[in-house]
């Protein structure tokens, strides 16, 4: 019983993260999340999505939008142009990415108001977020990941089992500007602290477990406190099990919980940093065999990009 | 003994290597082999059950040598979760670290491991004989029932919970002792079991006089003969 218990903790969901160091590698980053995201097909075959960061602008904010409906994305276009300033919009199957020089406390109100169909996905000066159901390989192929360059990314492929196979149900999850979560496991306490959270202000557009993680998490960082430190509270106010891999515009940070129940690899060089729930997830990628792999010990933060 | 034939998993896929090392040809009686590229592919290996050496050349992923029987693998690089698990005999040799679980459930053979074993290390183990150069991490030994565990390094938080008739030889310290187990005193016959163990897994730098010695102190429900009655 026992091992059949353990076997069933191993599997669900997939995660992945990619750090470069140096610069002129950024070119490449889509292009190795894309083969990551691939081979994490069968951690998580029910849907897939990834977060990459490419400092481009300082002024500009991006907007990653999921639109479903064609016809509602005409219309939010137009809009768009007249409403804000300085627009461009960038279209991947349903997912629009809109850059304008506008702030979110414009830009969010004014859809919540007025698209209450368009699911944001998450905004920042750095991060573009896309998601979607069905297989990573098809998903990566539709987003066009291997086009993608910046300088980190992470990724998530699910193998639902505590909400529904839905886009709101698909990692990675964004609750603050340029904060992005992906999360290999499960929660236990999350109805508790989605009532706290609510309480102090935060709104959840999901049931989901990870979306509490990421909620507490960016409402511990909007009130200052350090990456670091907000990981250290995670570790006394989530109960459940969890691998956490958690972006900022400047880098990612790694998470075990303490009975560590959840895999993780780590290959780091002189070039990148890559995180994984499995090695297979970076054997591609150039030079691994002779990188530093390690297993990140249960209830330490690892963080790079400070 | 014949030519030493090379599995090549750019060439074939995880099916087609484990079936050709599972059902080998007794014609030739070809017993030596040479995996490359295993590129972190599950279940390498599982299943062998019959005489031969394995080489590796790379890092395997989940229950490397699992269920395993008489064959010797040797692993060049890491193992991920459960090496060897439910292994009954032969040996498996990893050069670099081994993930989660190494050698859970395995009754018999010997499992050695050079580098740091994670996790888990020889939980509910009944029988292999595990030798770890570097440290395990937590919960090692969780429930074994019987084996013995020699880590040369340290050991992680709750070293043999609930361990049974197991025995662990340690050479390092522990974060903390699990529920139930305790240090034991080395008597003669652990020496001698502890020295053909360092022979085995060509352990340097240490003497059986540097480890201690870790068992059950048999004091859990189940050890009470009393609750025999609740049956």
């Amino acid at each position: 019983m026992l091992s059949i218990r353990l076997l069933n903790y191993y599997y669900m969901c997939g995660i992945v993260g990619l750090y470069f160091k140096k610069k002129k590698l950024h070119s490449q980053l889509g292009k190795y999340l894309s083969g990551m995201l691939d081979n994490m097909s069968s951690r998580g075959p029910d849907s897939a999505g990834f977060a990459v960061y490419n400092n481009v602008s300082k002024m500009y904010y991006k907007y990653s939008l999921c639109i479903a409906d064609k016809f509602l994305a005409n219309k939010f276009e137009l809009e768009a142009k007249k409403k804000f300033n300085d627009v461009k919009i960038k279209n991947l199957s349903d997912h629009y990415v809109l850059e304008t020089l506008s702030t979110p406390k414009t830009v969010i109100p004014f859809l919540k108001k007025n698209y209450e169909t368009i699911l944001i996905v998450g905004y920042g000066k750095s991060i573009e977020i896309f998601k979607q159901v069905g297989n990573p390989k098809d998903i990566v192929k539709k987003f066009k990941l291997e086009d993608f360059s910046g300088s980190h990314g992470i990724g998530h492929t699910r193998m639902a089992t505590e909400s529904a196979i839905t886009i709101d149900g698909s990692h990675p999850y964004s609750t603050g500007e340029d904060e992005c979560l992906v999360h290999n496991g499960s929660l236990s306490n999350h109805n508790n602290l989605r009532r706290q959270l609510v309480k102090q202000g935060k709104s959840f557009d999901s049931l989901n477990d990870t979306e509490v993680a990421a909620g507490y998490i960016s409402n511990n960082l909007s009130k200052n406190k350090s990456l670091d430190k907000t990981l250290k509270n995670c570790l006394k106010d989530l109960d459940g099990f969890y691998t956490f891999i958690a972006g900022t515009n400047k880098g990612f940070a790694v998470l075990r919980d303490e009975i560590a129940c959840k895999p993780a690899v780590i290959a780091e060089n002189s070039d990148y940093v890559a995180v994984a729930s499995e090695f297979q997830a970076m054997a591609h990628l150039p030079n691994v065999n002779n990188a530093k792999i390690y297993e990140p010990e249960p209830g330490v933060i690892y963080t790079w990009g400070k | 003994m014949g030519k030493i034939e090379i599995l090549d998993f750019k060439k074939n896929n995880l099916r087609k290597i484990n079936s050709s090392l599972q059902n080998i040809n007794h014609k030739n009686n070809k017993r030596d082999f040479v995996i490359k590229n295993p590129a972190g592919e599950h279940a390498i290996c599982a299943g062998l059950k019959e005489e031969m050496s394995v080489t590796i050349k790379g890092h395997v992923g989940y229950y490397c040598g699992g269920m395993n029987q008489k064959a010797n693998i040797y692993i060049e690089g890491n193992a991920g979760t459960g090496l060897g698990e439910n292994m009954m005999s032969g040996t498996i040799h990893v050069k670099g670290n081994a993930s989660q679980s190494a050698g859970a459930t395995a009754h018999g053979g010997t499992i050695i491991i050079d580098g740091d074993a994670s996790s888990r290390c020889g939980i509910s183990m009944k029988g292999v004989d595990i030798i770890v150069k570097g440290s395990v991490g937590h919960m090692s030994a969780f429930m074994a029932q019987a084996g013995t565990l020699m880590i040369c390094g340290d050991a992680g938080d709750a070293l043999g919970d609930s361990i049974y008739e197991t025995v662990i030889y340690l050479a390092g310290n522990t974060k903390s002792l699990g529920v139930d187990c305790i240090e034991k005193k080395v008597t003669k016959y652990d020496l001698k079991k502890i020295e053909n163990l360092i022979k085995i897994g060509n352990v340097k730098k240490l003497k059986p006089h540097n480890f201690k010695k870790f068992g059950s102190a048999r004091k859990l429900y189940n050890f009470n003969i009393d609750n025999v009655s609740d049956y």
